[in-house]
């Protein structure tokens, strides 16, 4: 089996030409684009009037964002905004929910993440994600960390050696693990277990990795390992982290995007929408738009 | 309690707390239940008992008169004191054979089929309903299917292949069925994990999903296996031997192409006999075949222990 892949780490930059300033009049609530952070530094995403379905369901609208390359941006929001949805556009994780569709364009290095010719296997080898909850195989912690590089063709065992050991100690996990390599990733605690996706998602050596939520089935010890390895790792990965937690979006993220939800009438149905998007220390410090205020101060309805 | 006395606690709201929880009733309906539930299991252990020491109490002439030349002897039903069993413990376990080189696989495949690569579309769910019907399809339905499409459609004629084909028609639904249910009850969790760093629906599914059911796939499949094992009727139209049955010095697997019998067979033509010392054949096989049944349904339950997992 052969996958297209898709041309590898394209640095194609969006033109400038190509910006559209979605400022739509009969869009009031959305935000309009904000290219801050592309203007200094390379873009990785470029979502471009983003809208996800789920049947017929219009769960998040005209989301438009930049993700900078080699900076950790965090989506923050209430529940039911879409900002999970929105972050597993981007490695075509919806892709396995039947109903779900999208419209619009996610531009990954410049290319189109939704065009036919687009291999969504290869995406997620290349965009890796860790969830929720801690989701180790059942197997050993070698064979979870050499899973990724066996199905990608490395068959070499000194070569999985290598790569575990050096996936590992990106996650601080080494010495914790080094002498129960063959036993299972089951017996780890929660937080070892997450440290573990973490170093099973930087194993297929990715260029992006998506957080969602990594970090709320989890104690605030193993919760601040987990922030200072993002903080290490951003050297080399760029990072997307969904959070319900505004410090934690405050202590690790570069940049935030506040997502909310907006009640249509008709349908009585829920639709979500990115209200702001700036860099963090602007959005909880001044956001320009008074319903992000009210979130992060905590006055949310 | 030193440890938990603050104040507010006392006082009025100590005297409410007393007064709803220490009522000192006791759960009469509570224990009517429980005893109508012990009795219902005594009853149906008590059948079970009863039928076995039955058996034991009617065959044990034969066991304590000629125990090895039974279980060796040939399928005789004109001749009592020569009759045994051995023709089917054989047929039984080649029947078993042939279901599980068929079933397991074909059933397993199925299944991954409609569980991971199906979907939600109309088409896997009404062929999923439909697999539940099979799987309460009476067995001499199969057995019709058998001697028709096997015996004869296909020419196997009265053959250890065409008998462990209808059986493992017979079973392929409980196979799906239960292959379905321990691909299911892994979490979605460990497929997402797989699709996280890049891996293919095949890949996700044969090094984890695969693996992770395992155990409950293999639990089914014993049990259907045990279920075949103690099938009379498709085997039977199919055309087991009930008579005289000569097997010639042909290997295991040439034997595969041959007359046969097995051990629901030999009860049904030893029953069918007149006389006391075929009623003790009769009770002597069953026992052979119950601990055939027990072995490999203790053998599922081992199975199923020895490799359970925990999420």
């Amino acid at each position: 089996m052969t996958r297209p892949s898709i041309p590898s780490q394209q640095t194609a930059l969006r033109k400038d030409t190509d910006v559209e300033i979605t400022a739509d009049d009969t869009q009031p609530a959305t935000a309009d684009v904000v290219d801050a952070p592309a203007a200094s530094k390379e873009a990785v995403f470029v979502a471009d009037d983003l809208h996800v379905f789920y049947g017929d369901f219009l769960a998040v609208r005209d989301v438009n964002l930049d993700i900078a390359k080699n900076e950790i941006t965090a989506f923050i929001g209430p529940s039911g905004c879409g900002k999970s949805t929105v972050l597993r556009c981007f490695n075509r994780m919806n892709d396995l929910i039947e109903i779900a569709r999208v419209e619009g364009r996610i531009d990954y290095h410049g290319i189109d993440l939704y065009s036919p010719g687009i291999d969504a296997v290869e995406v997620r080898r290349r965009i890796g994600m860790v969830f929720q909850k801690p989701n180790p195989f059942p197997k050993s912690i070698y064979d979870n960390l050499a899973f990724g590089p066996r199905i990608s063709g490395i068959k070499k065992k000194a070569e999985l050696d290598e790569i575990v050991e050096s996936s590992l100690r990106r996650a601080a996990l080494w010495d914790e693990v080094k002498d129960r390599l063959k036993s299972s990733a089951m017996g780890m605690s929660g937080g070892q277990q997450q440290r573990l996706c973490i170093a099973r998602a930087i194993a297929v050596q990715p260029d992006v990795i998506l957080m969602d939520e990594p970090c709320s089935s989890l104690d605030p010890i193993a919760t601040g390992k987990i922030e200072e390895l993002m903080d290490e790792i951003k050297e080399e990965y760029t990072i997307i982290i969904v959070t319900h937690n505004m410090q934690q979006a405050a202590r690790v993220s570069d940049m935030t995007a506040f997502y909310s939800v907006e009640v249509n009438e008709t349908s009585d149905t829920r639709t979500g929408i990115l209200v702001e998007y700036d860099r963090t220390d602007k959005i909880f410090s001044n956001p320009t738009d008074e319903r992000t205020e009210r979130y992060v101060t905590g006055r949310f309805g | 309690m030193p440890l938990s006395t603050p104040q507010s606690v006392g006082g009025s709201t100590a005297a409410a707390v007393t007064a709803g929880v220490a009522t000192g009733r006791r759960d009469i309906k509570g224990k009517i239940i429980e005893g109508i539930l012990i009795l219902c299991l005594a009853s149906s252990l008590l059948i079970l008992t009863v039928l076995i020491v039955d058996l034991l109490r009617r065959s044990w002439p034969i066991w304590s008169e000629r125990p090895g030349d039974f279980l060796t002897g040939p399928l005789n039903s004109a001749n009592a004191s020569q009759a045994g069993v051995w023709q089917g413990i054989k047929g039984t376990i080649q029947l078993a054979l042939v279901v599980a080189v068929v079933a397991i696989p074909l059933g397993t495949a199925c299944a991954v089929y409609l569980e991971e690569y199906a979907g939600k579309s109309k088409l896997a769910a009404f062929t999923r309903l439909n697999v539940r019907n099979l799987a309460g399809v009476p067995s001499i339905v199969y057995g019709l299917l058998g001697l028709a499409i096997f015996v004869q459609f296909f020419g196997l004629g009265r053959t250890v292949w065409a008998g462990g084909l209808a059986l493992s028609a017979l079973v392929l639904p409980i196979v799906i069925i239960t292959a379905s249910e321990a691909l299911r009850a892994v979490p979605y969790s460990v497929r997402e994990g797989a699709f996280g760093v890049g891996a293919t629906r095949w890949e996700t599914t044969r090094s984890h999903v695969l693996p992770a059911a395992a155990p409950g796939i293999l639990t089914g499949v014993v049990l259907s296996l045990a279920r075949a094992a103690g099938e009379a009727a498709p085997i039977l139209l199919v055309g087991a031997a009930t008579g005289l049955l000569r097997t010639g010095d042909q290997s295991f697997f040439d034997q595969l192409s041959e007359a046969f019998t097995a051990m629901p067979v030999i009860i049904f033509s030893y029953a069918r006999q007149p006389g006391a010392d075929f009623r003790e054949l009769t009770a002597a096989a069953s026992v052979v075949l119950l601990v055939l049944v027990l072995f490999m349904n203790a053998f599922a339950i081992w199975l199923r222990n020895r490799y359970q997992r925990k999420w």
